[in-house]
């Protein structure tokens, strides 16, 4: 092999390397955070649907998310 | 493609694909059936074990944010009332990593079976626990007879008294 495709080839090991241990498992018990009420986006149901009906209203993206309409944003 | 290319291309891949494999290997499986339960004893656990030498155990491991623990925690009271008297010992260990949140659920809620904390997770990583919760039923033999992973459905009471039954005529 060619002096310069080995350092390519090491470089790209080391690259590997690098990403295998930028890997980091979550264990279940560890999930404590991600189970916390406040990550959930639909945990108040009214604010949800007013958020919705801007948002599809402002980027007349109604049906984007399973509603009907036009975009007019008067449904 | 020449060479060097093909080199990095297939380094990456590799490296992604291990890095993406490597945190499922780490668990990959809960213990199976017919291993030795660890020593409770020696678990580094918070809070008191009974004695359970010659005993049917139910070991389930559980935790305060987790929604389909806190449905299986009445499911083990019943079961406590139903066979303690009959040597069955229940014991619910909490791999809450927050201390607080432990102790409020417990102020919240109190169960006629002991309850511990595993704070580091030993015994979730011994038992290589893949979800929660997860119980484990011991033979008087110290040896798991079965595990039971992810929320109760509504046979797992009477699957689980039958699984009892059946290690209380051995």
């Amino acid at each position: 092999m060619k002096p310069q495709n080995l350092r390519r080839l090491l470089l790209t090991a080391a690259g590997a390397i690098l990403l295998l241990t930028g890997c980091q498992g979550v264990k279940p018990w560890q999930r404590g955070q991600l189970a916390d009420p406040l990550l959930n986006p639909g945990r108040d149901p009214v604010g949800l649907a007013m958020s919705e009906h801007v948002w599809f209203s402002r980027e007349a993206a109604s049906g984007g998310r399973g509603v009907g309409g036009g975009g007019c944003g008067c449904n | 493609m020449n060479t060097s290319r093909r080199n990095f291309v297939s380094g990456l891949a590799f490296g992604t694909l291990a890095g993406t494999a490597f945190p499922t290997l780490l668990n990959a499986a809960p213990a199976k059936p017919g291993t030795p339960f660890p020593d409770l004893a020696k678990a580094g656990l918070e809070g008191t074990v009974p004695d359970l030498q010659g005993k049917v155990v139910l070991v389930d491991l559980w935790a305060s944010w987790c929604a389909p623990c806190k449905k299986a925690l009445p499911m083990y009271a019943e079961l406590h009332k139903e066979f303690a008297a009959r040597g069955v010992v229940i014991i619910a260990v909490s791999l809450d990593e927050n201390r607080k949140d432990y102790d409020a659920f417990l102020k919240k809620h109190t169960f006629p079976f002991t309850v511990a904390r595993d704070p580091k997770g030993r015994l979730g990583d011994d038992l290589g626990v893949t979800e929660m919760p997860t119980s484990f039923l011991i033979g008087t033999d110290g040896r798991i007879h079965s595990v039971h992973s992810g929320a109760p459905g509504d046979k797992a009471k009477a699957k689980l008294a039958a699984e009892i039954e059946e290690l209380l005529k051995k």
